[in-house]
């Protein structure tokens, strides 16, 4: 039977090694996931971001444990943390919040490290999402530290975005900075047994008032733009990103965050942002794809001494960048 | 991307309630440049194995300290081998007397360390392990 077969069929062994060869963009790995494209487009993607111990892992946990009793569903994680930039290996401790959901066969928890890139990180986070996506899984969580571009590149991956605070991280809420708030369509204010609470939720009030409702669908090079919703009705269709209070250690609050997540499931679909954040999310891909296999082609063509050369001239300022391009892609590419 | 990254489960099985070698073992195995799945306290051997699936690992750290090691490694070893994961070295960290040693390599355990162990001795094992 084939890689791809035995994923189709729930062979949880299969899927497991399907994983590393697409986390490694291995290319067996590649050669299975064009053979599992068909099949994906069915999960709902939730990325689940916010500060370094807000409880998002605990807060997973809770979420997943939802779906599977109250509705059923099947649950993929991706658990992301980062990878040290010095040696390249990491630990991932995500698993430790996630325990309750062991011995259950329609949960799958992967752990993955950060690794190189954040293009990468952000074009393997997708494959693996579409495998999960492929195998059958109704929801599929990716979990990522907060950290600037990590985030954009999950709101540009999920179909809803949570962006979790917790009181007692400081004065300042960790969200300004990042410019979070923008890409959350449900901010979690998690730890709502702490001291701080209603600062927390108060502070963040605020800034969603002086933030302009914008619809909110990404694109990545390196910067995001936000495109504009359809004309007509547009003020009928606008998110407004509600404020839910949770507690993860102990469950509270998580239907009605679930509730949440559902109405915005269904505003996406009504106003027609599903399909669009789908379109864009594909289109992305592609792009990306397309520049990966261009400068693959690029150097393959040029040989490494002409680089060099031209580049040497342009560290010298004897040409300039723009000059250099036009030399190296004369007559080539086409 | 391309290389092939060693991915190591780090468990604690068992009731007694501390994980501070445990720890020490997967951060040493991080600055190695390894990935370490750490999955805490009080696993089951059961937890253990999925985690181990789940995670498609190369290897599997077991932390035990409790003295119950011959009951643990034979349930984990047999949960592996079930779930087609034949190829995952075990190895086992703890306070694990002198005749038991010969048992466990037996069953097809990997590596035994004591406490005084060195996370070099461990590191280098695990690379010759998982080069094959
Ligand atoms: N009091 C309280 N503690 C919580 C709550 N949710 C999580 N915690 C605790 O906060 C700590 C961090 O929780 P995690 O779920 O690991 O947080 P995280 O955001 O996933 O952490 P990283 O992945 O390391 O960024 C743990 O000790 C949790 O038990 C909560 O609602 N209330
Ligand atoms: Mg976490």
């Amino acid at each position: 039977m084939t890689s791809s077969q035995a994923i189709l069929n729930g062979d949880r062994l299969a899927l497991a090694r399907l994983l590393t060869r697409v986390e490694n963009d291995s290319p067996d790995g590649r050669a299975t996931l064009i053979e599992l494209f068909p099949h994906t487009g069915k999960a709902h993607l939730i990325g689940v971001t916010g500060a370094p111990g807000t409880g998002k892992s605990s807060l997973v946990n809770q979420l997943a444990l939802h779906y599977r009793k109250a509705e059923d569903k099947r649950v993929a994680i991706v658990a992301v943390d980062p990878s040290s930039p010095f040696t390249g290996g990491a630990v991932l401790g995500d698993r430790v919040r996630m325990r309750d959901l062991s011995g259950d066969p329609n949960v799958f928890i992967r752990s993955m490290a950060s690794r190189g890139s954040l293009g990468g990180l952000a074009q393997a986070t997708a494959n693996v999402v579409q495998v999960f996506d492929a195998a059958g899984f109704d929801i599929v969580i990716v979990e990522t530290v907060g950290a600037g571009q990590s985030e954009v590149d999950i709101a540009r991956l999920a179909h809803t975005t949570l962006v979790v605070e917790a009181p007692g991280l400081g004065d300042d809420i960790q969200a300004i900075k990042a410019g979070i708030l923008e890409i959350a369509d449900i901010l979690v204010v998690n730890k709502a047994d702490r001291p701080g609470v209603e600062n927390t939720e108060k502070s963040l009030k605020s800034m969603l008032e002086l933030a302009h409702p914008t619809a909110r669908v990404f694109k990545h090079h390196g910067t995001y733009m936000s495109v504009s919703m359809p004309e007509p009705n547009q003020n009928v269709n606008l998110w407004i990103p509600p404020i839910q209070k949770t507690i993860s250690t102990e469950g509270k609050g998580i239907p009605e965050l679930v509730a949440a997540i559902a109405r915005h499931v269904e505003h996406l679909r009504s106003s027609g942002d599903w399909t669009l954040r789908e379109r864009t999310r594909l289109e992305v891909e592609l792009e990306a794809l397309i520049r990966d296999a261009l400068m693959t082609r690029f150097h393959e063509d040029v040989p490494a001494s002409q680089y060099e050369d031209v580049l040497e001239k342009v560290v010298q300022r004897n040409i300039s960048p723009w000059e250099a391009v036009r030399m190296l892609l004369n007559g080539r590419l086409k | 991307m391309t290389d092939k990254k060693i991915r190591v489960l780090v468990a604690k099985p068992g009731l007694d309630g501390h994980d501070r070698g445990a720890k020490v073992v997967a951060r040493a195995l991080r600055d190695a440049g390894m990935e370490v799945i750490y999955t805490g306290l009080r696993q089951t051997p059961e937890m253990i194995a999925e985690a181990a699936l789940q995670e498609d690992v190369d290897v599997v750290g077991l932390s035990i300290l409790s003295g119950a090691h011959m009951a643990l490694t034979p349930r984990v070893m047999e949960l592996l081998k079930s779930n087609g994961q034949t190829n995952v070295k075990v190895f086992i960290g703890g306070i694990i007397p002198d005749e038991d040693l010969s048992r466990l390599k037996e069953m097809g355990v990997t590596g035994v360390y004591g406490p005084g162990a060195s996370t070099e001795d461990i590191i280098r094992d695990i690379k010759i392990a998982t080069a094959g």
